[in-house]
């Protein structure tokens, strides 16, 4: 595995001696910032917080991307730094983790009744599947997304690529509403 | 054979990194002017994907040049300051767009590729290659999904959707061989189990394209002649008139400004 320091920054609040939080508080604090595109949903339930450690008197982060080219990545760093900054947290190391590579199937399981909720149908399982499509065409009959409005079946994909990288475009037949689908990865 | 250089690696990151790159500057080029707004987006997302992927090839690139010269180059200074001639991207990749049927057909033949090769490149006894490859496998297969689908849609679709697809798989056929023809780079990459020897990839690669040609009622181009797949093509620096103008737009910021940060 290797690891890549994208950032380090030393906030100074006050003059008084950094404080240590303890990392239950740390993970808390984490679990309270949203994903910037999908904010019904922490980054913490989205999967992409790999680990929080501290090391020499530094928190050390370590946080995957959930598509290599995600535009919210940079975003996502620096509301980390400022949930951790407000817990007392003087010293971050935010560390850029490609290994193993980000999965939808590490997305919470009450993250994926909220993505429902919030209209974008939860991603099917991938089971630990790497190659998400191949190339046979025909592949795509045996996967069923239903409409996270009115659940019904008869949906139809539009677009492999909806609003963000990780959403796909389909349309429901029944009730004529478009709706996202988050890719499974 | 001896093993592979710090410089052939960087060398070899290059032509990974730079084709990403380039093919993503020609997807941004659609921007505002696909046919739909969904291919719009799809076109520009894909090119996100594949810029991201460069990003990661081009900042392990410079890393390793620090190992054999006093300081490695960043991501952002091999990308916007390097001249055509140190270009090491597929010819493929810096074919202008054309129309959809043209950009469609270029991103077939590059996804079948690209799936091949990263996949093999997951393998790779470098552990950094490795993890770019798990990493860009999982989005690539979106791309050749897409990429296919349209091939099939287009070929299987109206008489003029038919004929352009036709003529854009055979315009196009002749950058194909340059990604199958290996060099000394390549070879000693491969044999160090880092690399992979793309003349493996050619065989699989020519299967999955014919299936969907077939089944797109379209005919697989026959021309044997293959520009650039002689030694002397994109990943050697040796690029077609279309990669200077590309590169006057990516990179006319930092020449204006240099250093200019947003």
């Amino acid at each position: 595995m290797v690891t890549t320091v994208v950032a380090e920054g030393t906030s100074t609040v006050s003059a008084r001696p950094p404080l240590r939080p303890a990392l239950d508080v740390v993970w808390a604090a984490l679990s309270a910032v949203p994903d910037p595109e999908i904010p019904v949903i922490s980054v913490v339930e989205l999967g992409i917080v790999r680990g929080a450690a501290w090391e020499d008197g530094r928190l050390v982060v370590k946080v995957t991307p959930t598509y290599s080219g995600c535009p919210a990545t940079e975003m996502i760093n620096t509301l980390i730094r400022e949930a951790l900054a407000a817990i007392g947290v003087a010293e971050v190391v935010l560390v850029s983790q490609l290994s193993p590579p980000w999965s939808t199937d590490w997305i919470a399981p009450e993250a994926r009744t909220r993505l429902k909720g919030y209209g974008i149908a939860p991603p099917h399982v991938m089971g630990g599947r790497v190659d998400v499509a191949g190339i046979s065409p025909l592949r795509r009959a045996d996967v069923i997304v239903p409409c996270p409005r009115c659940a019904s079946t008869n949906t139809q994909l539009l677009s492999q690529f909806g609003s963000t990288a990780c959403k796909a475009q389909y349309r429901c037949i029944d009730c004529r509403e478009p709706f996202d689908y988050f890719k499974p990865h | 054979m001896r093993p592979p250089t710090p410089a052939s690696l960087f060398e070899y990151l290059q032509r990974l990194g730079d084709t990403d790159v380039v093919l993503a500057q020609r997807l941004g080029e659609w921007v505002g002017h696909g046919p739909v707004i969904e291919e719009d987006i799809a076109l520009t997302n894909i090119g996100l994907d594949l810029l991201g992927q460069g990003r990661m090839w081009l900042s392990y690139a410079g890393e390793v040049e620090a190992r054999f010269r006093d300081q490695g180059r960043s991501e952002d200074q091999l990308a916007f300051l390097r001249d055509g001639g140190a270009y090491r991207n597929l010819l493929l990749a810096e074919v202008p767009n054309g129309d959809f049927a043209a950009t469609m057909a270029r991103q077939f033949y590059f996804d079948q590729f690209h799936l091949l090769l990263l996949r093999a490149l997951t393998r790779s006894t470098d552990p950094r290659v490795a993890e770019i490859a798990a990493k860009g496998v999982k989005e690539v297969s979106y791309h050749a999904e897409r990429s296919t689908d349209w091939v099939i849609r287009l070929g299987d679709g109206t008489e003029e959707s038919h004929a352009r697809m036709q003529r854009a798989l055979d315009d196009l056929w002749m950058y194909t061989g340059e990604m199958f023809a290996a060099d000394a780079t390549e070879l000693a990459l491969a044999e160090a189990g880092i690399g992979v020897d793309p003349r493996t990839l050619r065989e699989p690669w020519l299967a999955s394209v014919a299936t969907v040609v077939s089944e797109a009622s379209l005919t697989l181009p026959k021309g044997e002649w293959m520009q650039g797949a002689n030694g002397r093509g994109g990943k050697q620096g040796v690029h077609t008139e279309h990669l200077g103008h590309l590169l006057t737009e990516m990179q006319y910021l930092q020449r204006a400004y240099p250093g200019a940060q947003w």
